[in-house]
């Protein structure tokens, strides 16, 4: 395999992470989260400084995924406060308020961020291996969630709050394990980006990686965890593939966007399933 | 006279803010989808305003342009995109939005060019007069009392008229309005042109303030204007009012007290995420959760 396909593999196999985790909050549970760059970026920034201070491959792996589940955490306490569009705004100012302190503090790099972090040990090929196994642990967990009693209390959750507190569903608690859990995957996808680009800076971390995850999450049928993995893999290969139409590519990626939305809006899941009519409101 | 200095840019800044993100609150109000690609119309509205200004060599008939051409736009993305989606999750309207703002955005870089577009004459933005002694150009003067007027009009014209008052009616209660006969698709095209047409008009301003357009200036806008109308309470046009001046004050007051440790964006956003802890539902929205 040449550098460039591993490094392709290696980033299709963190979004996989970021977007099924991302559909864990907003697909399965119904909070829309903008701010899943944020919980990526504070994973990838712990992992990072734990990795440049102690060179301990598992324990950077795991102050990435605790970080930015603390972070989720608090962010879900203040999903209990705001509801649907107020709390889709609310993560937008998470992200912005994220980028923008990194970007003044001294001891995160600011805006040249933490460069020279050491190498996992596993070598190119040990550390997309890596990755893709993490992918598939977060697929297979994403699909254990949904099936269990846990997934039927997020669904009820996102349908009707009240409804579901007549049914003896705690929506507090659910809303803050959905929280804790998605963003526990997404900053742990961010310690493998850490690893794998041995170099991280803000802007890997900005508003339009969250606008390009929930993308993923919509293109691929919101709550269906293989249709958002095959949206995460299909929307970080796309641009790929437009490269001989380079001065061309964002116009073509955003007419692709509006024309797919507007001819399956329930996204991937419904043309496989016809599951449309589950979709609607 | 620095902290005056501050409140009137701050204002200025207010003011803009309120033009963009008006038309997003009545669009809002009347459909729950947030409409993202206005800041797509928003830059339409600056490049029309510069290009007519700069080929017909007067800047008035700029902004005419870009009033009777942005409503349709916003019109056109109402009729051709947002109807089709009205019954999905609000999630998926709105990355339909955000794929449009992509593509026009770059189909502005593509057709005006990465420099961006400038006026060949425009004295305003240099010229300044002076206010009970507060320096002020032209162009900041224009701002201040066309946001003004616009904001007057649209009270009189949602009060005083009969088409204004069906249009409050549907947003706030939309079969009820139906049963008293007003057409709702008629409504909504009126709340989608006027909408439009005050981006329009603001971004023509945008670009007489700087004197310069390029494909990025409806970044800013696509995430401020978010901010400002949940702010305001979604949907309420005074709340709007409020929220822009109070953001706008608030970063130029905090990008210089606090500005070492967090940037203007980071700043508005922190100051949205407290109002909202303490009062959810924004400054004047109705309490829901």
């Amino acid at each position: 395999m040449s550098a460039y396909t591993i490094s392709l593999l290696s980033i299709v196999g963190i979004n996989v992470m970021l977007a099924v985790s991302l559909n864990i909050i907003s697909g399965f549970c119904g909070q829309i989260s903008l701010g899943h760059g944020a919980f990526y970026g504070a994973g990838a920034y712990s992992a990072a400084l734990v990795a440049v201070t102690t060179r301990n491959l598992p324990l950077a792996l795991i102050a990435g995924a605790l970080v930015g589940s603390m972070l989720g955490l608090i962010v879900g306490f203040a999903s209990l406060r705001v509801r649907s569009d107020f709390l889709a705004v609310t993560t937008i100012g998470i992200n912005f308020l994220f980028t923008g302190f990194v970007r003044k503090q001294g001891w995160l790099g600011g805006e040249m961020g933490i460069s020279s972090i050491p190498p996992s040990g596993l070598g190119g090929t040990g550390n997309m291996v890596m990755i893709e196994l993490f992918a598939a642990g977060t697929i297979a967990f994403s699909l254990y969630v949904n099936a269990s009693w846990m997934g039927f209390a997020f669904r009820a959750v996102a349908e009707d709050e009240d409804a579901a507190a007549t049914l003896a569903v705690n929506a507090v608690s659910y809303k803050l394990v959905a929280f804790a859990l998605g963003t526990a995957f997404a900053g742990l996808a961010g310690a493998l980006y850490a690893y794998f680009t041995q170099f991280i800076n803000v802007d890997a971390f900005d508003f339009i990686t969250s606008v390009m995850l929930m993308a993923m999450v919509v293109i691929g049928g919101i709550g269906s965890t293989f249709g958002v993995a095959i949206a995460a893999v299909a929307l970080t290969l796309l641009p790929e593939t437009f490269r001989f139409i380079n001065e061309y590519r964002l116009l073509v990626f955003g007419g692709l966007l509006v024309l797919f939305i507007s001819l399956a809006p329930g996204g991937l899941a419904s043309l496989f399933h016809g599951t449309r009519a589950r979709l609607r409101r | 006279m620095f902290y005056v200095d501050l409140a009137v840019s701050g204002v200025v800044f207010g003011c803009m803010y309120a033009l963009m993100a008006v038309g997003l609150t009545l669009v809002y109000g009347l459909l729950r989808i947030l409409h993202i690609a206005h800041a797509a119309v928003f830059a339409l509205g600056a490049y029309v305003t510069v290009l007519v200004a700069n080929v017909s060599g007067s800047i008035l008939l700029g902004f005419v342009a870009a009033i009777a051409v942005t409503p349709l736009c916003g019109i056109a993305i109402y009729r051709i995109l947002y109807q089709p989606l009205l019954h999905y999750r609000p999630d998926v309207p709105m990355i339909a939005s955000i794929g449009l703002l992509v593509f026009m955005q770059d189909g502005f870089r593509i057709l005006f060019g990465e420099q961006g577009v400038t006026f060949v004459k425009n004295p305003l933005a240099i010229e300044s007069v002076d206010v009970a002694g507060i320096t002020l150009t032209f162009a900041q003067l224009a701002v201040l009392v066309v946001t003004l007027l616009i904001f007057v009009a649209l009270h009189l014209f949602t009060t005083r008229t009969r088409i204004g008052v069906a249009w409050r009616a549907t947003v706030s209660n939309p079969s009820m309005a139906a049963s008293f006969g007003v057409d709702a698709i008629r409504v909504r095209y009126l709340n989608f042109g006027i909408g439009s047409a005050l981006a329009g008009v603001a971004g023509g301003l945008i670009a007489l303030l700087n004197n310069f357009v390029d494909p990025t200036i409806g970044y800013v806008v696509s995430y401020k204007a978010l901010a400002i109308i949940v702010l305001g309470g979604l949907g309420s046009v005074r709340g709007t009012l409020v929220a822009s001046l109070f953001l706008a004050l608030v970063e130029s007051y905090g990008t210089i007290f606090i500005g070492s440790y967090l940037n203007r964006d980071a700043i508005a956003f922190l100051a949205l995420i407290l109002v909202l802890m303490a009062r959810p539902q924004g400054f004047t929205g109705v309490r829901t959760a």
